[in-house]
């Protein structure tokens, strides 16, 4: 454990672990609407369209994150639009655009030559941080976590029962939207830590256990946001140890606390059933 | 004095045409029925009277003082997660999500009002309890009590009794009931149980590919119509 505390007194692993910790946060806090409105692939899909944009902004010597941000939020608005108005179907439609994204993004890295920092977002490299960019990533989630608090009750409400909440004249679409730019804001900045390829696990995985273990909203989003940042925390700790790739162990780590909780879940289903039956 | 008029109102999917030339309308503390066949265009009609759809023609007046923040509105259970974590107190209190304003959290007064709708549905002890661990009775029972939270003159329920037990049923129409007679709320369900119609309604919609009955419960009872579909006075 001192060993653990130890490493933070090199400022990069100090950085990556302000901006890991803020970020598992955010993705955790959102994960829980986009899982239960069958939205998470929202998440994978507004990555692959950051990689297009990183790779447009490399090209044009821009700074990566201004460049990102407003094409994801774009993107994440337009994918919410298509999604309700359901000509394509949803999943379709955030595939197309992906892939899509992608495809431009590649284009243009062969075109303006390959670049090293493009290569750290698709798989990640949180050790890399800037002060600049600690700083800006810092103010986006502190910001993200608190328009959520903000709007908790509202994306409770409209998560649980959108048309109840439209009939009774809840703005929904607002709503929706909020969560969409939210969500893109938090998959572009923690594109740095996770990858490109890796991101979107940060906003499945941790609701997906914590919908097992509680059953209650708020237990399920206080729970997520616990799990979220003890797995990133458990990956980096482990990645520096064995000297894995961060973004990767953070995943592995976050599917054993998955994989734990469903174990915990079929036990305590199991107790119940016998008290019942008794 | 009409709470909600309808006039030559035409509503469908789409372009697809299901009911045309729809007149009727719903008083303060009437109890109108709704009742047709599967297909008849019931919850279209609640969609379009809710404004979640858009009226092909024809026009929904409501009250000068009846805006959406006063009409409550029980989906059909299908609409709804079985297995959505949310506790019943969660749930309840969504109901006042349109009348925060720009506050983000609950006032003392919403807690208060949500707190006394749980106390009418009989679901206070099971406050703390998560929505999917509850019977299916128990269930709609929170969500009248999410509808009431969120009204104060006006209820449409989307068949609020199909799916449940006789006993949880007449439970819930007692408890419907009360709601229009004691605090004078309007209600306009849609069902399938004419029995019950006969039992409670004030007034009777009756939609069908053919035609369409609207009128008073003893209108309905001595019309045409009514012997047409159910062979008239057996049910009496």
């Amino acid at each position: 454990m001192t060993d653990f505390i130890n490493i933070f007194s090199y400022s990069f692993m100090l950085r990556a672990l302000i901006v890991g910790v803020l970020i598992s946060l955010c993705s955790a806090l959102l994960g829980t609407s986009l899982v239960l409105k069958r939205y998470s692939m929202i998440g994978d899909g507004l990555s692959h369209v950051g990689f297009g944009a990183l790779a447009l902004s490399s090209a044009l010597h821009l700074s990566p994150l201004s460049v990102a941000i407003p094409v994801v939020v774009i993107a994440a608005v337009f994918l919410l639009r298509l999604t309700s108005s359901s000509r394509l179907k949803g999943d379709s439609a955030i595939a197309v655009i992906s892939t899509c994204a992608l495809a431009i993004g590649v284009i243009i890295v062969s075109v303006s030559g390959t670049n090293t920092d493009l290569s750290n977002y698709m798989f990640g490299s949180i050790l890399s941080l800037t002060t600049a960019d600690t700083v800006t990533s810092v103010i986006v989630t502190v910001i993200v976590a608190i328009l959520f608090i903000f709007f908790y009750h509202r994306i409770f409400a409209v998560t649980f029962d959108e048309d109840f909440s439209v009939a009774t004249g809840v703005k929904a679409s607002f709503i929706n939207t909020v969560l969409a730019v939210l969500t893109s804001v938090t998959v572009v900045i923690g594109m740095r830590m996770m990858g490109t390829l890796l991101v979107s696990s940060l906003i499945i995985f941790p609701p997906l256990s914590a919908i097992r273990l509680c059953k209650t909203f708020k237990g399920v989003t206080i729970t997520c946001a616990i799990i979220s940042v003890t797995a990133f925390l458990l990956g980096l700790m482990l990645s520096y140890e064995l000297s894995l790739p961060t973004g990767a162990t953070i995943v592995v780590t976050n599917l054993s606390l998955m994989l734990i909780s469903f174990i915990i879940d079929k036990i305590k289903n199991h107790i119940k059933r016998k008290k019942s039956d008794s | 004095m009409s709470l909600i008029n309808c006039k030559n109102l035409t509503i469908g999917y789409n372009d697809r045409v299901i009911l045309k030339d729809l007149n009727f309308s719903v008083g303060e503390n009437d109890y109108l029925y709704i009742i047709g066949e599967n297909g008849s265009g019931k919850s279209t009609l609640i969609k379009s009277l809710l404004k979640l759809q858009k009226a092909i023609g024809g026009e929904i007046e409501y009250c000068e003082n009846l805006n959406s923040k006063e009409i409550g509105y029980l989906p059909q259970q299908s609409s709804i997660q079985k297995d959505f974590p949310a506790s019943v107190e969660e749930i309840v209190l969504s109901g006042c999500i349109n009348k925060m304003g720009l506050k983000p959290f609950y006032s003392a007064k919403n807690k208060r009002k949500a707190l006394h709708n749980m106390e009418l549905m009989k679901i206070n002890s099971l406050r703390k309890e998560s929505y999917q661990n509850l019977s299916g009775g128990q269930q709609q029972r929170v969500l009248l009590a999410r509808a009431l939270t969120s009204s104060s003159k006006a209820l449409l329920l989307d068949e609020p009794v199909t799916s449940l037990d006789p006993i949880a049923a007449s439970d819930m129409y007692s408890l419907i009931e009360t709601i229009n007679k004691e605090y004078r709320i309007a209600v306009i369900m849609v069902s399938h149980d004419i029995n019950a119609a006969f039992k409670y309604a004030t007034h009777i919609l009756h939609l069908t590919k053919s035609g369409v009955f609207f009128g008073t419960t003893q209108e309905y009872k001595n019309s045409e119509f009514h012997k047409r579909f159910y062979g008239g006075g057996i049910y009496d």
